[in-house]
């Protein structure tokens, strides 16, 4: 089984993120970048087919030269090559930009399943595993839970708003991960030695034949809308101090 | 040269969902700032009797398109309907709801119909004749403008931010012919299997009592589940109680859950992490009920309670329960 893996570096969750004064963007400056949680979840789906019905796993990732770590951490969990998408033109690129990027460094090796992440954490928009699969014209399979994979055949469960699908698709496809899927493995320390000795790949747009072409532009990033200081509720106990909220929710926030 | 704003409807077992009259109503809104229509595709099978409804929230025209193979959905034959359709339409805007099922149409669109898209908008605009999409990113840690340069401009708007607001219109029904091509049919809906608890879904809730490692143990939740239920609420959790195995990961708020935006949140034992405030800090109202006056979550709170959630939250309950009669 010829198994993709996408990956993207991302700022941890517990970092404080900061506008630049213009509103150009986001200050990375003493960030600490990790995986995207949600591609962990597909680095490990992809590993584990690989373990049921052999094949290898390729990790893909566009970014720019600190992705490599990314990549690494993927290798070392146990991925058998990388290649990376590294043009200082498709830094910070929209999601369309992004999927025809990935698309064309697929479509140059053999594939029955790509796993991405159902988003990133850092732009939020979810976008990209099916863009990329309209583009290879491949059905999609977002937002799971569960995958089974028996022969060329994937079924998997989506949660929806109330209700759980379960639904089934031919391979070749694109699946998205969400938590829940399964618990990803930490890299062993052979593992990391392993990984800085296997295959990784650099492209850039040219070799891939490709051109930025953004349809979705961040024109202004700012703050998020400050919240004015609240209350802290006095009271003698716990049950006066809860009939003050009851009442505050009722009478001055009528929320309740 | 394109023109109007479409919406795609959500339905389900053949009723509208709420976040469809709340994108129709944003949808009337940027059409009547640019002088235009506002139509609607809607999807599914036997659906044609609700498409009138869309009318009472500002649609002018809706596009049905009836055919057995749009129950249940599927990403396979809406994306490829609905490409058709607004190829043909060609509408200047396509706002759709950021449901689960939305996320996934909306974005299989950007490919189909080459264009970009604004995910998950919390509002919305016309700026110069262009759309201009507001969204939270880094889960809300900071916004981002989003123009998009592709034609139809789309966007998704999350559920229970805009106002669902009454303003007739036609709501004229036509029926449009999909044209499906099976053989592109490449995944199939196995089995629907309906959450039976009546559960109102997090990014959909009013109300959220929310707990995190401060309610101790699984069993603590029973106390959230009571004011839950007496105030008509949805219980959440943090992710150290989801990682804790206390909760399903379908109740996670935070940036590696689900980003809220309730009437109320109310925050019981959840000392604030970044990656939980930046999920739920939107809130419009949020109590916090904490043992620890330093907790950071007390900076985001319109009420703070320092004291034992496990004493306060019955009590708030008996108060609910009062108040509510």
């Amino acid at each position: 089984m010829n198994i993709v893996a996408l990956v993207k570096q991302v700022p941890d969750t517990e970092a404080q993120i900061r506008v630049k004064p213009d509103g150009s963007g986001i200050d990375d400056s003493g960030i600490k970048w990790v995986m995207n949680p949600y591609d962990e979840f597909g680095v490990e789906e992809a590993l584990k087919l690989k373990e049921k019905a052999g094949g290898d796993v390729t990790i893909v990732s566009v970014g720019p030269a600190r992705c490599v770590e990314a990549i690494r951490t993927a290798l070392a969990m146990g991925a058998d090559k990388g290649i990376h998408i590294d043009d200082p033109t498709l830094n910070n690129a929209d999601a369309y930009t992004t999927a025809n990027a990935l698309a064309a460094a697929i479509k140059g090796i053999p594939y029955d399943v790509i796993f991405c992440g159902q988003r990133a954490i850092d732009d939020d928009s979810g976008q990209v595993g099916s863009i990329l699969a309209e583009l290879l014209d491949l059905p999609q399979l977002t937002i799971i839970t569960k995958l089974d994979i028996e022969g060329t055949t994937a079924k998997a469960v989506k949660p929806i708003e109330g209700a759980q699908l379960l639904i089934e698709s031919s391979l070749p496809c694109v699946i998205t991960a969400q938590k829940g899927l399964n618990e990803p493995r930490y890299a062993s320390l052979p593992g990391v030695m392993k990984a800085k000795k296997k295959p990784l790949e650099v492209k850039d747009a040219a070799a891939l034949g490709i051109t930025a072409d953004a349809k979705a532009q961040v024109a202004k990033t700012t703050a998020p809308p400050s919240r004015p200081p609240g209350k802290i509720i006095d009271g003698a106990d716990a049950a006066e101090k809860a009939a003050q909220v009851a009442k505050l929710l009722r009478e001055e926030a009528k929320v309740i | 040269m394109a023109k109007g704003v479409m919406i795609v409807a959500e339905q389900r077992d053949g009723a509208l969902r709420k976040v469809s009259f709340e994108v129709a109503s944003a949808a009337r809104k940027l059409a009547d700032q640019l002088g235009d229509e506002v139509s609607a595709i809607l999807l599914g099978s036997g659906v044609e009797g609700i498409a009138g409804e869309l009318g009472k929230y500002g649609v002018d025209k809706v596009y049905v398109c009836d055919d057995a193979a749009f129950e249940p959905y599927t990403t396979d034959a809406y994306a490829q309907a609905i490409t058709k359709v607004v190829k043909e339409k060609d509408p200047a805007i396509l706002l759709l709801g950021a449901s689960v099922l939305g996320k996934d149409l909306s974005s299989r669109l950007v490919g189909s119909l080459a264009t970009g898209l604004a995910s998950d908008c919390t509002d919305i605009k016309i700026e110069d004749g262009k759309m201009v999409a507001v969204r939270p990113m880094y889960a809300g840690k900071c916004y981002g403008e989003i123009v998009v340069s592709g034609s139809p401009q789309m966007a998704s708007l999350r559920p229970n931010v805009f106002a669902a607001a009454e303003n007739a219109k036609a709501g004229a029904v036509e029926k449009v012919d999909a044209a499906l091509d099976a053989s592109k049919l490449k995944t199939k809906v196995l089995e629907v299997q309906k959450d039976e608890s009546g559960k109102v879904d997090l990014t959909e809730a009013n109300i959220i009592v929310s707990g995190g490692r401060g309610m101790k143990g699984p069993e603590g939740y029973g106390i959230l589940e009571e004011l839950a239920s007496v105030l008509g609420g949805t219980v959440g959790a943090s992710r150290a109680a989801v990682d804790a195995g206390w909760r399903p990961v379908t109740d996670q708020v935070g940036q590696t859950g689900k980003t809220v935006s309730p009437n109320l949140y109310i925050a019981c034992g959840i000392s604030g992490a970044l990656q939980h405030m930046a999920g739920m800090s939107s809130s419009k109202y949020i109590v916090a009920i904490n043992k620890d006056s330093e907790a950071p979550i007390f900076t985001k709170a319109d009420y703070g309670v320092v004291d034992d959630l496990f004493a306060v939250v019955p009590e708030l309950t008996k108060e609910c329960k009062k108040l509510l009669g």
